[in-house]
């Protein structure tokens, strides 16, 4: 079973899987979406406090999530990619890089836009936003690098350096923008909901949470399936062709 | 080990102290940004000293910056780091002695005069002891994840921004807890547990600084 699963690492086993487990995800991703904004719209009861813009919360925390759990994932691509010296690895790494970094802009640009009714302004420096920003900073630098070297095994090399790296700052930096706004100014504005949320918010969020974790999945394959084919140019040349062709 | 760390720590140094030039520009720099923010701003000093930390520490870290290109540009250009990397000594010890005189050459520098722009902006004289160990602390923080950021970078186009772009959000915490010791010295707090932090920070920085450097210099050379 373990040689059989370790035969999809080769590029050329994996396009056409890849291509066979795209529509699965794709279809899962836009029903549970729909699922999910039809609890967070039409099930979920309106907020105490927050009112009806709330709901934003269905697309905010989610994108959050996805941010923070796709850099890992990455992450952990780049350094097998390193370890075992395998180059559907790298691919994957940089596969899953934009759909990081839109999720990130995501949480930020919903945050801002959850932020102007309820705290008043679009952006504060709190903890969160600050550290999800440089989140955000180590997607486009991860990005930029992986853009910028012409040989693809360099630059998948280089990047999970990067990205490794990044790992183990991503806690420095959670704590250090943490305890920097604690010490500069209260509390002001917090973002710990109220303790009891109810059940179809929660269910609805986590709905939510699922559709864009199919849909990362989704988007991730349809794009290493690009690379894959932009890369095995030169190798290649008739395998290639044939599923141009195809 | 110690005699290739000796060895390439002399030859780093000696070469800095021939271009005397380039380390001068980082430090002309470094005081040319800490100067124009008054102008910028105002020179009140109440709102003076309120800024003197972050502009201190921002211009010491885009200082720091501008010198990485010559940490190993200048040895791959001439043939001297793939030597280096086929020698039989060990990879981490000649880049820590890079990194070593880098620090020496621009971070050491950049601290000697940071209490002197910290008179500028009308800080008393516990906030200066504060800010020069600090800045101490902090460059070679600086240093050590800069080496990586310039390796990475080695042989790239657009490498000079491109590492900023790199290296400049994994120098956060370094800026937090730098500028935090001033502020709590000037707020009256002990300044005491941001150095423990930018110690632990220099202590974490080594070894991940090194491990990146060496393994983004063997890709740079592969």
């Amino acid at each position: 079973m373990f040689s059989n699963f370790f035969s999809f690492a080769s590029p050329q086993a994996f396009y056409p899987v890849a291509g066979r487990m795209i529509p699965w995800f794709g279809w899962s991703a836009a029903l549970l979406a729909l699922a999910g904004l039809y609890i967070g719209f039409f099930v979920a009861p309106t907020d105490a406090t927050q009112g009806e813009s709330y709901r934003i919360i269905f697309i905010h925390v989610p994108a959050a999530w996805m941010s923070m759990f796709i850099y890992l994932v990455m992450a952990l691509w780049a350094g097998l990619g390193l370890v075992l010296n395998t180059r559907l690895s790298g691919m994957m790494a940089s596969a899953l890089a934009p759909t990081g970094a839109m999720f990130t802009f995501v949480a930020l640009w919903s945050g801002a836009l959850w932020g102007k009714p309820t705290w008043g302004t679009y952006w504060v420096w709190d903890a969160r936003l600050t550290s999800e920003l440089i989140l955000l900073f180590l997607y486009l630098g991860y990005m930029a690098l992986k853009e910028a070297i012409e040989d693809p095994q360099r630059a998948d090399r280089a990047g999970a350096i990067l990205a490794l790296v990044g790992v183990v700052n991503i806690p420095i930096i959670y704590f250090s923008v943490q305890w920097w706004n604690t010490l500069h100014q209260g509390a002001s504005v917090s973002l710990t909901k109220a303790p009891s949320m109810a059940m179809t918010m929660l269910a609805g969020m986590l709905v939510m949470a699922l559709a864009a974790w199919m849909y990362a999945i989704a988007v991730s394959l349809a794009r290493v399936r690009a690379i894959i084919l932009e890369r095995e140019r030169g190798r290649d040349m008739a395998w290639v062709r044939s599923m141009v062709n195809a | 080990m110690t005699a290739a760390f000796a060895a390439v720590l002399r030859r780093d140094l000696l070469v800095a102290l021939r271009r005397k030039g380039d380390a001068l520009n980082v430090l002309i720099f470094f005081v040319i940004v800490a100067s124009l923010f008054p102008l910028g701003t105002g020179a009140e000093p109440g709102q003076l000293r309120t800024m003197a930390a972050g502009v201190i520490w921002v211009g010491a870290l885009l200082a720091a910056l501008l010198s990485l290109p010559r940490l190993f540009a200048a040895d791959l250009a001439d043939g001297t780091l793939e030597q280096m990397l086929v020698s039989a000594q060990p990879l981490p010890a000649v880049v820590a002695a890079k990194v070593a005189a880098h620090w020496l050459s621009t971070g050491l520098p950049l601290a000697l005069i940071a209490p002197v722009l910290g008179l500028q902006y009308g800080l008393p004289g516990d906030a200066l002891r504060v800010l020069l160990w600090a800045v101490l602390l902090g460059t070679p923080v600086l240093s050590l994840i800069g080496a990586a950021g310039a390796a990475l970078t080695l042989g790239v186009r657009g490498a000079a921004v491109l590492t900023g772009l790199l290296v400049l959000p994994l120098c956060v915490p370094a800026l937090v807890f730098g500028a935090g010791a001033l502020t709590a010295s000037l707020s009256g707090l002990a300044p005491g547990p941001h150095l423990s932090l930018l110690g632990a920070l220099l202590a974490v920085s080594l070894p991940l600084g090194l491990w990146a450097a060496c393994a983004a210099l063997r890709v740079a050379l592969d």
